[in-house]
């Protein structure tokens, strides 16, 4: 009985559960589309937007819209200038997330420093996940429903344009609308995170799921069913160790998933370091 | 066998009129003029920065013309591209091998501009896929990952998909470049068994020798057509010279 407690006990606080269900679609949403990111290469697309929603989230608490709208605009809003700005010059495409993501940034830090009394930044930058409110609760819900409806009724277009595009192009399907549609579903992806765990960690939950899946299978079914099976575990412990360590729920979840990436580094049947090595000294 | 009708009343199916294509400052290709009839094995010559890539791209409308035009069949590159009449077989180089994807899921992909919109394959499209896998003797490697397989291999599950797709038109970017004398076999035999089928082939190579045996006539390109004909009539040591003489001098453009 003394396990159950334990396992019980956080929950009898109405914020822990409105918390721990908040964490788990975010995880599970952004490790589902971490898959596709990481194979496209575009993670850093992911720290960039994740960065440049700060001024929007600034402005719908001052105006007093809800949150999620002011992060998807300008979460859009970013993509469109990157892709602007590099067809536009011949610079590359990291310098051009660069300069875009980190002048948003600091658009929103000044923002938020000339209204210190409306927005507080700490939340934004690291998520407040144990103050959701029902409202704040139902967007991330309804988000998250939709852009994991709409990542699993198109999945089999999106690996087709992560992995040849000119073919997506020569059958006849519109690279452009593919590419369009995978950064709008980023985009909601990061507004649903930064309830969780904030805009500084969000790009984790973007990230580390779908890498850690990767070592683990050639297949890619595989990999969405590992990445988001990794990701709700993560979330549960990361809530239990923020409870009973008092420490932040956020990073709990994102150094849980971390410490999976660890692992999977290490002894991943194929891939994994130790096996290498291990393969290494038996050969004569 | 369906007989082939004369010439003249067969559509082209490859016509390329007046076109040229630019990269900023650098020309790609300059006026150029192609037609192609259907049921044709055509050899792509020219050396790397001859525009041989950048006509592929034009063909499937993946880079606009500067001038000129280009219809496949008859039709708009676009319309084409709708009825799943053009394919392409890209270089290995450009294939991310590491990608977590079998073999069958990449034949299969030659079959989604056939199926529905969340693409779920029907009992068609998988045996559709099954018997491309078997005419490019993949049928046994159908699950492994793309990355294991040999050169040779790798080539026959990009032919493979091209096979699934049904196109009528297809275009091969260097098909036997690293590539095993059992592949090369392989693959030789099966684009003249589809070019039996009417279908129309547009392969570019780095293999001189090859040509005579597996085209129907040839292509010298160095960013305008030097030579289109029959392989003994375009591959000349006059033409060649010409052809890859001029890349002594630095060629501009992208491959």
């Amino acid at each position: 009985m003394e396990l159950f407690q334990w396992i019980t006990e956080p929950f009898q606080y109405g914020f822990l559960t409105r918390a721990l269900v908040v964490t788990l679609a975010a995880a599970l949403v952004s490790a589902v589309l971490s898959c596709w990111l990481i194979l496209m290469g575009w993670s850093l697309m992911g720290d960039a937007v994740s960065h440049a929603v700060l001024p929007g989230v600034a402005l719908a608490y001052i105006v007093g819209l809800p949150f999620s709208l002011g992060a998807f605009a300008f979460g859009a809003g970013a993509v469109a200038l990157i892709g602007f700005v590099r067809s536009t010059t011949k610079l590359k495409s990291d310098t051009v997330i660069g300069v875009v993501f980190t002048s948003m940034f600091a658009v929103g830090l000044i923002i938020v420093s000339a209204t210190p009394s409306q927005v507080d930044l700490g939340h934004i930058l690291f998520g407040n996940v144990l103050g959701v409110n029902d409202a704040e609760l139902w967007q991330v819900l309804l988000l998250g429903a939709l852009t994991l409806i709409v990542l699993l009724f198109k999945r089999r277009d999106l690996t087709l344009y992560a992995f040849d595009p000119v073919h997506a192009h020569a059958i006849g399907l519109s690279t452009r609308l593919l590419s369009a549609l995978l950064l709008g579903l980023l985009a909601l992806t990061v507004v649903v995170g930064l309830q969780a765990v904030g805009i500084i960690l969000v790009v984790a939950m973007l990230i580390t799921p779908g890498a850690t899946a990767f070592l683990l299978t050639r297949k890619f079914t595989t990999m969405l069913a590992i990445a988001a099976g990794l990701a709700i575990c993560s979330s549960i412990a990361g809530i239990y160790a923020s409870y009973y360590f008092d420490i932040s729920t956020g990073a709990s979840v994102v150094v849980a998933q971390s410490l999976l990436f660890f692992c999977a580094y290490l002894f991943a049947p194929h891939t994994g370091m130790l096996m290498k090595s291990r393969h290494a000294a038996e050969r004569p | 066998m369906t007989m082939r009708p004369a010439p003249t009343s067969t559509q082209a199916a490859i016509d390329v009129e007046n076109l040229s294509v630019r990269y900023q400052e650098t020309i790609a290709l300059s006026s150029v003029n192609l037609r192609l009839e259907p049921g044709r094995i055509c050899g792509l010559i020219g050396v790397n920065g001859s525009g041989k890539s950048s006509l592929f791209k034009a063909l499937m409308g993946l880079v606009p013309p500067a001038t000129g035009s280009v219809s496949l069949n008859g039709m708009s590159i676009r319309a084409a591209r709708r009825q799943n009449a053009v394919t392409y077989v890209p270089q290995s180089e450009d294939v991310d091998w590491s990608f977590p994807l079998s073999v069958r899921d990449v034949v299969l992909m030659g079959r989604y501009g056939h199926m529905g919109p969340t693409r779920r394959p029907d009992a068609a499209d998988l045996a559709a896929a099954e018997h491309a896998l078997a005419r490019v003797q993949l049928t046994e490697l159908a699950n492994r990952q793309i990355g294991q397989l040999s050169g040779g291999q790798k080539k026959r599950v990009f032919v493979a998909r091209a096979i699934a797709q049904e196109a009528s038109l297809l275009l091969l970017d260097e098909p036997f470049a690293g590539v095993d004398r059992t592949s090369e076999t392989n693959i030789a035999g099966l684009l003249k068994e589809l070019r039996n089928e009417q279908r129309t082939i547009l392969v570019s190579t780095h293999d001189l020798g090859g040509v005579h045996d597996l085209c129907d006539e040839a292509v010298l390109l160095h960013q305008r057509v030097l030579a289109h004909g029959k392989p003994a009539e375009v591959l000349t040591n006059e033409n060649l010279a010409q052809a890859f003489g001029a890349a002594a001098t630095p060629a501009d453009g992208q491959g």
